[in-house]
């Protein structure tokens, strides 16, 4: 497969950026995206140009790390995947493909197609944990029974790789997707409600300063989640959230 | 409750709520529309009824004037907040892969409301207000009989009205076809019943909108 890129390239932060066309050639369709921009940057090294700087890590979509806004979508046109996930196989010989950052004020962009995603790791340690004695009498959590439908709800939940698609896609760049799956993981659980309250406060509290959008229920979040973190999530948070601000 | 309004759930469940008060509004203005189809009097007597009782007048309607400026205005306001969110668009965005058309575009399908219920109420709205309470004629009378379906049939009889409040309502089916069940879900009912529920509000959507529609064309073509 021959392909043209439209690639988001910016030099650091400050600098205004823009794209910039790549020609790749002899791409294989097993190869992944990730693969693909592997060959990109091998040739540009040998050109002696700047590669394109891009995140990855696991390459097995479980780190979460791997963005990319690939025409018009987060991760690609695939369904349930992540970039590295992604096959060259869902793209055509000869196609134009746009490759851009993940879009939002609370993203900024760090380099070419990397982005600042630590706004989420803030609205973590805002809330997003349970306090544990870990002194060494550590009570086991299977001792405390769990409903078997609370149990697999809060794993699905808990499946949520905190890697900012739902952010991407949505037009609003709102972060009601992440921030539900995270509240909504320990709601579930019977180790979660001592700081139930005050989690979901907080956590929505850090997510409206951090500046992400107000969710409209367009659901594209959901559709473009490779982990498939269901829209109940959203509901669920929207409740504890004003039982939450009841209780005070 | 202290600063449930300053949080962006607190601002989608109150502009939820304001969206229940409006969509039960629309259904009981349909239900009194309709019965202009079938018996001039019946809508007479409603309608009477409806501008002269003291609960409607003085407590409903404020409250609706309220909730239609809180809707408008935060529908606004929440728009601004969310275009600051993203300060650099995509290059290339592919919506219609992830999203309805209706729940990308509520700010517009809510602007030709907005302006399709600036001409209503310079129709019908305003000329009511003046007559009871500048006029000061509360009696509903014109000529020895009731004027309110005499007025409402004369109200449709330029095409140019007509076709205008047909646009109207084809935008506000679009507003009512994501807002609906986005209403529910912003105040946490997603759960085994929102299948059943996506249906309903779909029909919602299309039904009254469609209704009016066909009260506005019979009165048209009746006259």
């Amino acid at each position: 497969m021959n392909l043209t890129l439209k690639i988001w390239r910016q030099k650091n932060k400050n600098d205004k950026g823009g794209l910039v066309d790549y020609k790749v050639t002899d791409v294989s369709p097993d190869m992944s995206f990730l693969e693909m921009l592997d060959v990109l940057n091998e040739d540009l090294i040998n050109k002696d140009e700047e590669p394109v700087a891009f995140d990855h890590d696991c390459r097995e979509g479980i780190c979460g790390m791997c963005s990319l806004y690939i025409n018009g979508e987060a991760h690609g046109p695939d369904r349930g995947v992540t970039t590295c996930q992604l096959h060259m196989r869902m793209f055509k010989d000869g196609d134009t493909i746009y490759i851009e950052p993940f879009r939002a004020a609370a993203f900024p962009v760090i380099k070419d197609l990397i982005v600042d995603r630590t706004s989420f790791d803030r609205i973590q340690h805002a809330g997003g944990f349970i306090s544990v004695n870990t002194s060494g009498n550590t009570i086991d959590a299977n001792t405390i029974p769990v409903n078997k439908h609370d149990a697999d709800t809060a794993f699905d939940s808990a499946t949520c790789i905190g890697c900012g698609a739902c952010v991407a896609s949505c037009k609003n760049s709102s972060a009601m997707l992440f921030v539900s799956a995270k509240v909504s993981q320990f709601a579930l659980l019977p180790q979660g409600q001592i700081e139930a309250t005050d989690r979901v406060l907080n956590m929505v509290k850090q997510m409206d300063e951090e500046g992400f959008g107000n969710c409209t229920n367009t659901g594209a979040c959901e559709v473009e989640c490779p982990k498939g973190i269901s829209l109940e999530n959203i509901a669920r948070m929207n409740r504890e959230y004003l039982k939450a601000s009841l209780k005070g | 409750m202290s600063g449930i309004l300053d949080s962006s759930i607190g601002r989608k469940f109150a502009m939820a709520l304001s969206a229940f008060f409006l969509m039960i509004f629309l259904l009981q203005h349909f239900v009194i529309n309709l019965t202009s189809v079938f018996s001039a009097d019946t809508f007479n007597e409603i309608s009477h009824f409806m501008g002269t009782f003291w609960l409607i007048q003085y407590v409903i309607q404020p409250i609706l004037i309220f909730g239609v400026l809180f809707h408008f205005i935060m529908g606004f306001v929440l728009e601004i907040k969310n275009r600051k969110a993203r300060n650099i668009s995509y290059a290339k965005n592919n919506g219609a892969a992830n999203s309805t058309w209706m729940s990308r575009n509520m700010i517009y399908s809510g602007m030709f409301i907005l302006i399709f219920l600036i001409i209503h109420f310079i129709d019908f709205w305003i000329p009511e207000i003046n007559t009871k309470y500048i006029v000061g004629d509360m009696s509903g009378m014109h000529d020895g009989e009731f004027r309110y379906f005499h007025e409402l049939q004369e109200k449709f009889v330029p095409i140019w009205r007509v076709a205008l409040y047909c646009v109207g309502f084809v935008f506000l089916a679009l507003h009512l076809m994501h807002g609906f069940n986005s209403a529910f879900q912003s105040v946490g009912a997603n759960n085994k019943y929102t299948k059943g529920l996506k249906g309903f509000g779909m029909a919602y959507a299309i039904i009254l909108p469609l209704g009016f529609i066909v009260i506005a064309l019979f009165h048209h073509f009746n006259h």
